[in-house]
């Protein structure tokens, strides 16, 4: 084991909020977040890069934060799931989750949102071929998927009529 | 589930990461996406003293057509690739850089760190391997390039020294009359593979194969090319009777070990059906059809 490791200083904007802090290398960015910065909002799954409940945005695209190290997230921008609401107006996809039941227990939630956020950013109208696509790195394990089918169709149809 | 500490060295630039590797040696190990290497930090099956990292070099992103030659810088991720240019004009990188994993690990990992890791059920080797790809390797001596059959030398083994790294994937863009594509079955889009089978095959105007190139992934200690069920192919106008060949003698070149993705006889099944399917698919692009080739998912 080597002995003396050097903290690393690291500046993140985390939702339109810089953060400056000194991290071990082998700190990983899920516990930056929830650690660190106190955004216990992103959850931990499987810590292994598969359920994806740990899901962000870092610099525009979505990422396992279980899967990075908060060294490689330096200069970064990251939006979590505390980032979505706008005020106290919740975001659509939001609305829509809790309006068509697309979540049960909650945990998988903050990952599916900021993948759906993801889809919908590419492609305002997805078939249900690209939601799949969209989540199959998110493992939800209440709900058989068909709510979130729902939420994210539904979001989408409010996120076009809100564009006009 | 937490990696061991390790000393932290962030390079800025290809010549730099070289200067830093060659100094540390086999103690330090270099983190590009880190898709592979951080599951392997947490469980500790790597403990490297140093960590050196790729990710802040621009230099290395390009995806690039030259000169009818396709070049891939080591440090594109997947979903660039994915949404390049590149992806169309040569469908069966499209289907590769589109299907591995899901989007939050393609917007991560990278085409250089998925070759030089070489582990034999990754998805880019096989793709490459057909496509006659050429691995350009850099270190504090110079620059070298050698074929992709000659770099990956075992499972997780390449031809890399110890100061060398990976710096771009190229080959020649393929001709008009040209089509490739790539299958893989897996349990679930985050798992590896149980199988995989990439083809690029070129026909004449009759319809008959001029060449082919078959390589199978996940069915052997590294890619496996299938020859015999490429010479099946060539001069031959395709039929099922020929599609058939092809299938029996890519099952029989295959060499899988039976695990939790299957029997050693499920593989060997299961491989030569991917060939056979990779076959319609390719012979189709071939002709200028337009076909889209999505991963089977059990």
């Amino acid at each position: 084991m080597p002995e003396n490791i050097q903290k690393v200083a690291i500046e993140v904007q985390v939702n339109g909020t810089k953060y400056n802090r000194e991290v071990e290398p082998r700190l990983l960015l899920v516990d930056l977040l929830r650690d660190h910065l106190l955004l216990t909002g992103t959850h931990i799954g499987c810590e292994t890069t598969y359920c994806g409940a740990c899901t962000v945005m870092l610099n525009g695209a979505t990422v396992k934060s279980c899967t990075v190290l908060a060294v490689q997230a330096d200069q970064g921008e990251i939006l979590t799931v505390e980032g979505l609401i706008q005020g106290d107006q919740l975001h659509p996809l939001q609305e829509a989750f809790s309006a068509c039941h697309g979540l049960q227990c909650g945990y998988c939630t903050p990952g599916l949102l900021m993948s759906s956020l993801f889809l919908l950013q590419n492609k305002s109208d997805p078939s249900d071929s690209e939601i799949r696509k969209a989540i199959a790195g998110n493992v939800c394990r209440c709900t058989g998927y068909q709510n979130i089918f729902s939420s994210i169709r539904s979001a989408a149809e409010t996120m076009r009529k809100s564009k006009g | 589930m937490y990696p061991s500490a390790f000393h932290y060295h962030r390079a800025s630039s290809l010549a730099e990461a070289v200067s830093i590797l060659a100094e540390l040696g086999d103690d330090a190990k270099v983190i590009a996406g880190g898709q592979s290497l951080i599951p392997l930090l947490k469980l500790r099956l790597a403990t490297p003293e140093h960590l050196i990292d790729l990710g802040f070099i621009t230099e290395l992103s390009f995806v690039e057509t030259e000169q009818e030659r396709v070049s891939i810088g080591a440090l594109a991720k997947h979903a660039q690739i994915e949404s390049s240019s590149v992806a169309k004009s040569v469908p069966i990188v499209g289907d590769c850089s589109s299907g591995i994993a899901d989007h939050q690990v393609r917007n991560r990992g990278t085409i250089g760190g998925s070759l030089a890791e070489a582990d034999p059920a990754g998805d880019w080797a096989p793709v490459m391997l057909v496509l006659d790809s050429e691995i350009t390797c850099v270190s504090p001596k110079g620059e070298r390039t050698l074929s992709l059959t000659d770099f990956i030398v075992d499972a997780y083994a390449t031809d890399l020294e110890e100061d060398e790294l990976v710096s771009r994937v190229s080959f020649a863009a393929p001709s008009s009359r040209s089509g490739g594509a790539f299958f893989a079955f897996k349990r679930s889009s985050q798992v590896y593979a149980s199988a995989s089978a990439a083809v690029q095959m070129t026909l004449e105007k009759d319809g008959s194969c001029r060449d082919a190139r078959i390589a199978m992934g996940c069915v052997g200690l590294t890619t496996i090319q299938a020859l015999e069920a490429a010479n099946e192919l060539r001069g031959q106008v395709l039929n099922e009777t020929v599609l058939a060949r092809a299938g029996e003698a890519a099952a029989s070149e295959a060499d899988p070990q039976g695990d939790m993705r299957g029997s050693e006889a499920y593989k060997r099944f299961l491989v030569g059906s991917l060939v056979k399917q990779a076959i319609k698919a390719a012979a189709r692009r071939c002709q200028g059809e337009k076909v889209k080739v999505s991963h089977f998912y059990a």
